[in-house]
């Protein structure tokens, strides 16, 4: 017989599509950044799988990450033997010149004691070969999405790598968080052209994007050197885009603390105000006005802005993502008259709605809901009259409720190619978003109308 | 293709075999076959299995008028999610990612009442026909009796809710498999079977990828066959439920659904047959064993008619094809061996030799079989991994990988071509259509005119000279979407197809 009870209910204690991944996918990707890592997830064989797959269908490029391969009796027993076995095995198949470990719920909730068995395997096996660097990122996947993942191993890489050294006035720390490829690139090349030094925590711009190769690469090329990550702790400054952080320190507040490296941590610089104080803190630190290029890309994402602004103005968009991506986002849309009517984030580090009322100027015209899955989001999202829906290609099913069109941006991006070369940074990455939204606007405009818009 | 031929057109790499590897790999042909398998994956080789879940998860994931819920942290139903090109005609609930979400504080006093509280929630709004609750790594850990909350929540609601003790590490995808066989043995049996007709069968282990179960469902609805359930693709919780009352188990995909062929045996006398629908052979020779299962001359005639017609449908386009990719070399690597068997076959039929040929979870049988049916010098591999796949897809100079998104990449780099044959595939590969399907695809692929940018292609050129074996001719065929019947026109290569040998009868051209 069946108990009508509990009745139809808008709460749900499950997560019915989560609008988020595990902690050790984000330290998978952030230990890609890194020359000659191979990430190693200490747990069960189906994490490392199952990231492979999800990052694969991202990024369409090589992804080895090695397991300890837990099996029943490591379980019981705890997984040093297994750990140390896969490391052994990592070390003769990859030579990798580091190992970027991050444990999995079953390691974390057995309690493996990881500073123990990499200690005690680096004793038994240095001599009389060099190991490569063993990092280690606490990402137990019950606490936190794979945005805390990603920046728990960036930290650790710098607390693992970083060292004290004679300050090198020209030396910046770039640590971008979550971002593209193609993002890394053009934060090197605007480095680059303030004339500024830099160590990028961490650069995947190459491995995650990469060339047609001539023969195969175990571990493909690029990637900072541990040689830069030492230097880390000599840099005149860090700059990190980190908003909505919460768990111990950043990687840039470590460097702080631990070596004096001032940090100016900020906005993902998305739109034209965040992508100033950016340019700010860069003529701060390499002593120079911002060259023309980019002086010029400023101008031209101006003049763009008011071509299309009629298009804009009053739109309502929804967006979702990582927290510190959606609050970037909103801030950029507010700045050409589209109105985020809805801000939404799986990830929940209490910082969400702080962060939307300091960056809108009217935050009252936003509904911010963090920890949500993507049932909550299109529940939510059917009285929002939303011309446009900004996120991951997971809203897809979403835009086919709503019939309101997806402007794929962020991770993951499974269906569609070029994920890795979007730009979403800075000047030129801001104009290639700005023309992105308004061409899906115009096409609506243009396919709901008789006139056609055909000469506009 | 021989070993001589492998050596002469290799190309230099520098990966080694893992010592603890080395078992699990050998070439056809150049040792007494005794191929190691079954085995754990080495701790740190990058092996391409998921886990005990994974294996639970793929194969009762296609029900779709059940509730599945996932009892773990977060990434195991994430990247699950609509994972499978497994369409229904009905329900979508499927396709719905439900998850506890486990935080550090469930970790710490339980997960019980948040499972208990999810499920009762879910029940009530999508009002599902039974649920599957799947144990993820750390359910056992903590100490979740998923077993108890499973009974109360069933008390509670009236529906079959179902533990599915698939905790990751508890052994391997093989196990997962069995996991799930033994959940779908808590429903069948519990059905009304009066309406079964005596020649009847279920339709076990087809996921319905693109609606290949309705493909296969068709050909035995054709030959007269009353198909009372589809386990699990397209599959209904009710059908499920009478599936004890069919004359006749036909299994696919072996690895994951002989378990319940096995439990039905057992405890309903229902006997079963194993077949593969993949390719015209393994395809046609499936129509005509269930045909002669039942003895009954009216089902093989009309299998035989079929067979002919869709034979002919199809031979036209595939002969075409055939002149653009005959002695082209492939790699497969699959989930389980049964499909390697069907993909060598379903290649020669396609002029295609292979060259390596591996599985996830074969078994000594299995692998033996696999080597029986390739030429000498084929490499046959058990749960390898991306730096072995690397290496002998260069040393053995192959054109073409069939595997999963995990393997593609390896391919494209290689400048080698890649079709998709995985179980999270979303096109029809089974059946006369299915086979048209796969052979465009693979020269879709192969004859692309990309590949000649490729750098790895280059340097192989080079390497080799003037062999042939790295030329890739241009496409004389470019495939449209209508079919001419009766079309024989098409050149080389036809000489193989003039008359095919299939299971009970043969086809004249």
């Amino acid at each position: 017989m069946i108990v009508p009870e509990p009745a139809k209910s808008d709460h749900f204690t499950a997560t019915r599509n989560a609008c988020k991944m595990c902690t050790p996918l984000g330290a998978c990707l952030a230990f890609s950044g890194v020359e000659g890592c191979v990430p190693f997830l200490h747990g069960s064989q189906g994490c490392a799988t199952y990231i492979r797959r999800y990052l694969i269908s991202h990024f369409r490029e090589p992804m080895d990450i090695a397991s300890s391969n837990f099996g029943e009796h490591a379980a019981i027993f705890g997984g040093q033997t297994n750990l140390e076995m896969g490391l052994a095995n990592v070390i003769r198949s990859y030579e990798p010149a580091v190992i970027g470990i991050a444990t999995t719920c079953l390691s974390e909730t057995i309690g493996d004691d990881m500073p123990m068995f990499l200690h005690q395997f680096t004793s038994k096996y240095a001599d009389p070969t060099p190991l490569p660097h063993l990092v280690h990122a606490s990402t137990p996947s019950y606490s936190g999405s794979h945005f805390d993942g990603y920046m728990e191993a960036v930290f650790a890489l710098a607390k693992t790598l970083a060292k004290k050294g004679q300050t090198q006035a020209n030396l910046v720390n770039m640590i971008p968080g979550v971002v593209s490829p193609a993002d890394i690139r053009h934060l090197k090349d605007i480095l680059s052209d303030f004339g500024l030094d830099y160590v990028m925590l961490p650069d995947y711009s190459e491995r995650m994007d990469g060339v047609s190769w001539d023969s195969y690469q175990r571990i493909p090329e690029g990637g900072t050197t541990v040689t830069q990550l030492n230097s880390m702790g000599a840099a005149a400054g860090s700059i990190e885009f980190a908003t909505t952080h919460h768990k111990s320190q950043t990687a840039g507040e470590y460097l702080a603390s631990e070596f004096g490296v001032e940090n100016h941590r900020m906005d993902l610089p998305i739109g034209i105000g965040a992508t100033d104080k950016f340019f700010d803190a860069l003529e701060k630190l390499s002593g120079k006005t911002t060259p023309r290029r980019h002086q010029m890309d400023r101008g031209r994402l101006v003049d763009s802005y008011v071509d299309g602004h009629k298009y804009c103005f009053g739109k309502r968009a929804i967006l979702y993502g990582e927290e510190d991506f959606v609050i970037a986002l909103a801030s950029f849309l507010s700045e050409i008259g589209i109105v985020p009517v809805m801000i939404a984030s799986g990830g929940k580090s209490g910082k969400l709605l702080a962060n939307i009322e300091r960056v809108l100027p009217d935050p009252s015209v936003a509904t911010v809901m963090d920890g949500v899955d993507f049932e909550e989001i299109t529940d939510a999202a059917m009285d929002m009259h939303a011309d446009l829906i900004i996120g991951n290609s997971k809203g897809f099913k979403l835009s086919q409720k709503l019939d309101v069109p997806l402007v794929r941006v962020g991770l993951p991006i499974h269906d569609r190619m070029g994920a890795s070369r979007i730009v979403h940074l800075g000047y030129q990455g801001t104009q290639y978003l700005y023309d992105l939204i308004v061409n899906t606007l115009l096409d609506v405009k243009q396919r709901t109308s008789e006139v056609g818009y055909t000469y506009i | 293709m021989n070993g001589h031929n492998i050596m002469t057109t290799a190309i230099e790499n520098n990966i080694r075999l893992l010592e603890a590897r080395k078992a699990q790999v050998q070439t056809k042909g150049s040792e007494p076959f005794n191929i190691a398998c079954e085995k754990q994956s080495v701790a740190g080789s990058v092996s391409q299995r998921a886990c005990v879940f994974c294996g639970s998860r793929v194969v009762l994931y296609p029900i779709c008028d059940a509730l599945h819920v996932i009892h773990g942290p977060i990434g195991c139903a994430s990247y699950t999610w609509d994972i499978r090109g497994s369409v229904s005609s009905g329900p979508q609930l499927h396709r719905m990612s439900f998850s506890t979400d486990l935080q550090e504080k469930d970790v710490i006093y339980g997960g019980e009442k948040k499972l208990e509280k999810a499920l009762l929630e879910l029940i009530a709004h999508y009002n599902p026909k039974a649920a599957f609750v799947y144990a993820t790594c750390i359910v056992g850990l903590i100490g979740d009796d998923m077993d108890a909350v499973c009974r109360r929540v069933s008390a509670r609601t009236g529906i079959d809710v179902i533990p599915v003790q698939s905790e990751g590490f508890a052994g391997s995808k093989k196990d997962g498999y069995s996991a799930a066989c033994h959940a779908l043995d808590q429903l069948v049996g519990t059905g009304d079977t009066s309406d079964i007709k005596p020649l009847s069968i279920n339709i076990l282990g087809d996921f319905n990828i693109g609606g290949e179960t309705w493909v296969i469902k068709d050909y035995y609805e054709k030959m007269g066959l009353q198909v009372v359930s589809t386990i699990t693709g397209d599959g209904r919780v009710d059908d499920i439920r009478k599936a004890h009352g069919a004359s006749l188990n036909v299994v696919q995909c072996s690895g994951s659904m002989k378990g319940l062929a096995r439990m039905m045996k057992e405890k309903y006398g229902t006997p079963f047959m194993h077949v593969s629908y993949f390719g015209i052979e393994d395809m046609s020779r499936a129509l005509y064993e269930v045909a002669d299962h039942f003895g009954d001359k009216d089902l093989l005639k009309r299998a035989q008619d079929m067979v002919r017609d869709e034979v002919m449908r199809i031979m036209p386009e595939l002969r075409k094809i055939r002149q653009d990719l005959e002695g082209k070399k492939a790699a497969i690597y699959t989930g389980g061996a049964f499909k390697a068997f069907s993909l060598v076959r379903s290649l020669r039929t396609l002029g295609v030799q292979t060259t390596i040929a591996g599985s996830q979870t074969g078994n000594p049988t299995d692998y033996k079989q696999l080597a029986e049916l390739c030429d000498d010098g084929t490499i046959i591999l058990d749960d390898t991994n991306p730096l072995e796949l690397a290496k002998f897809i260069q040393e053995t100079d192959t054109d073409l990988l069939i595997g999963g998104v995990k393997e593609r990449p390896i391919a494209y780099k290689l400048g080698v071509a890649f079709c998709d044959h995985n179980h999270e595939r979303k096109d029809c590969l089974a059946g006369f259509e299915g086979m048209l399907n796969f052979a465009r695809e693979v020269h879709g692929s192969l004859c692309s005119p990309v590949w000649k940018f490729s750098p790895f292609r280059q340097k192989h050129k080079e390497a080799v000279g003037s062999s042939q074996t790295t030329e890739k001719p241009k496409a004389t065929y470019i495939p449209t979407n209508v079919i001419k019947p009766g079309e024989t026109s098409g050149g080389g290569g036809e000489s193989k197809f003039a008359t095919l040998t299939i299971g009970a009868t043969e086809v004249a051209k």
